[in-house]
């Protein structure tokens, strides 16, 4: 059973279209990073996800709808807004007395143990934490949770670069493991991706490009071309070029290593290349289309 | 007094855990009433205030006692009237404050979630939409009663033990006072005019909880819309019936739960059993239909915080 399964998933507010029939399929023990620009429907994708919000098409989220369900699968599946949702008059200790009240799944002593690696004190208020402790606060809370789903909206936004590395180290060392799945939208790409096992490229409520590390790690190529091979490179087929101190690096989907190898230096691209290649792409075609 | 230190949650009044499959019994509404006392202070402070306030100023009235015990009138209702007054007065601010602390707190109960986005930290959590609203709108339907119970019943014997002992030391003696004041008919009294109150008002409170759950700014605004709807009917139809509506729900439990009759010269003390009317308060058609106005404001509530986002 996969731990998650979309067809044809809509949303519209009023005239916009929000999700444009979104097919997604996401297996126990993945780790999926959406990636889009702002507005794309990343947030609405995982709001449905959640049972926050009704749509219309096909969605099972662990077996279950999660709007009608939503209050059984919320036992289930864990989840970070952002940083900025922990009530700020709580105090450290209300807030583990009170997870540990409601959820049947959550493992006191786990979050006690997170928090003894942590300056956090008990006696806190969440106002008077920094962003980074509220955010080591909430990963603590959460990742007592025996959930099946952790789901993260832009987690780490307005953090450090220390606290970012910081959470999704521990999110991999204390948490992860091949029964549970991690579905997060960040627009720090390069950061996540070595987490990632799969990643999505939202943009105007679709998914335009979806692969896992492995297919893109063999798939894509980056090269670094000599203005004397450009030509040549251009024949190619690149879906990307772009200019770099005088020098063109060019996006290669499928092409072959040693015939790259020859015109210049080749090396695997980022996701955020190919993410801006993708985007660069979906903007083009936007422009070309009649309004 | 503060609940944030208390570590312990083990308490026989816990509501029954709710049925899951879950390996741990949780108890969702237990939690979600104890949250709402950690972020909302102003609930136990306010009416602490006013208490502290009351027997400091029944304090500074207690030298005029003595004297006013001398010169009772003669007339035994009208003495028994002076005697009792004070104990049936002093709990009056505590009530009316709980009823106001009660007002704020059900305004923004579903508001301040929003604005503050929390109800994203409070969704992510197996607590249903209906165990949130129902469990805020517990807070001024029943424990803000009984706040206000527990502070009038200390207010009234504290007045009681002062009474006694000032009137011992001056000389006058309590015996009078112990025979005037009903001891056990005023706290039962009491407890009687909170509940019919709690649940006459319970339309009110629902209201408001469904406006902090629709409004997206200034609630305060379109829960008060209310009380501009009798002007424009004077002004387009002549008429005042909405405003007697409103008029009656104010004042409705009184009438229907009570029998006072403000006898002149009497001020209509409210110290006997047999002035309660329960039969007829229960009877009242303005009871159910508030009931159930209130039925429907929580529920729309509970649709709209499912649906809601942040603000």
């Amino acid at each position: 059973m996969a731990c998650i399964e979309a067809r044809g998933l809509r949303k519209t507010y009023g005239s916009t279209v929000a999700l444009d029939g979104v097919d997604l399929r996401v297996e126990e023990g993945r780790i999926l990073g959406i990636v889009g620009p702002n507005g794309a429907g990343k947030s609405t994708a995982l709001n449905a996800i959640l049972g926050l919000t009704p749509y219309q098409g096909e969605l099972k989220v662990l077996g279950r709808d999660p709007w009608t369900e939503r209050d059984r699968l919320a036992a289930e599946v864990s989840f970070i807004a952002d940083v900025a949702v922990l009530p700020r008059w709580i105090r450290v200790s209300q807030a583990l007395d009170y997870v540990a009240g409601v959820h049947p799944r959550f493992d006191r002593a786990k979050a006690e143990g997170f928090l003894a690696k942590t300056d956090i004190k008990r006696s806190s208020k969440v106002r008077e934490l920094s962003k980074g402790m509220v955010t080591q606060l909430h990963l603590a809370l959460v990742m007592a949770i025996d959930a099946k789903l952790m789901v993260l909206d832009e987690p780490t936004l307005g953090l450090d670069i220390l606290v970012r590395k910081q959470f999704y180290d521990s999110l991999l060392n204390d948490y992860f493991d091949q029964s549970r799945t991690i579905v997060v939208t960040t627009h720090q790409i390069d950061e996540i991706q070595d987490v990632l096992t799969d990643f999505v490229f939202v943009h105007r409520g679709r998914i335009v490009l979806e692969s896992s590390m492995e297919a893109f790690e063999s798939r894509y190529l980056e090269s670094m071309v000599n203005p004397e091979n450009l030509a040549a490179a251009r024949a190619l087929g690149p879906i990307h070029e772009r200019q770099v101190f005088g020098r063109s690096i060019l996006l290669f989907d499928g092409a072959d290593r040693r015939q790259l190898a020859a015109l210049g230096d080749v090396r695997s691209p980022s996701i955020a290349e190919l993410f801006v290649a993708v985007m660069g792409r979906e903007a083009g075609e936007t422009q070309g289309a009649p309004a | 007094m503060n609940p944030s230190t208390t570590e312990s949650p083990a308490s026989p009044l816990d509501p029954q855990p709710q049925a899951t499959a879950s390996p741990v019994a949780t108890r969702p509404f237990y939690w979600s009433v104890r949250r709402e006392l950690w972020e909302n202070r102003s609930l136990y402070i306010a009416p602490l205030i006013v208490t502290a306030l009351v027997l400091f100023a029944t304090l500074l009235g207690m030298f005029r006692l003595p004297g006013k015990m001398r010169a009772l009138p003669a007339d035994p209702a009208a003495a028994h009237a002076v005697v009792v007054r004070p104990f049936s007065l002093a709990p009056a601010p505590v009530m009316l404050a709980t009823f106001l602390v009660g007002l704020f707190y059900s305004l923004d109960a579903l508001y301040g979630e929003r604005r503050d986005r929390s109800i994203l930290f409070w969704k992510s959590l197996p607590v249903s939409d209906r165990t949130t609203v129902l469990s805020k709108a517990a807070i001024p339907l029943g424990l803000l009663p009984l706040i206000a119970f527990a502070l009038s019943v200390a207010t009234f014997f504290v007045l009681l033990a002062l009474s006694t002992a000032v009137l011992w030391v001056s000389g006058v003696g309590p015996a009078l006072l112990w025979t005037e004041v009903r001891f056990v008919q005023e706290p039962l009294i009491m407890l009687y005019g909170l509940t019919v109150h709690s649940l006459w008002f319970a339309p009110i409170y629902a209201w408001l909880l469904w406006v902090s759950a629709w409004a997206r700014r200034t609630p305060v605004l379109w829960a008060a819309l209310p009380l501009a709807i009798p002007l424009v009917e004077k002004l387009a139809f002549q008429t005042s019936y909405f405003g007697a509506l409103l008029k009656y729900r104010v004042t409705g439990a009184m009438a229907e739960a009570f029998a006072v009759s403000p006898q002149r010269g009497g001020s209509g003390t409210l110290d006997g059993l047999s002035q309660l009317t329960p039969v007829r308060f229960l009877t009242a058609p303005g009871l159910w239909l508030g009931l159930a106005l209130a039925a429907l404001f929580l529920a729309a509530a509970v649709r709209l915080r499912r649906n809601r986002e942040p603000i």
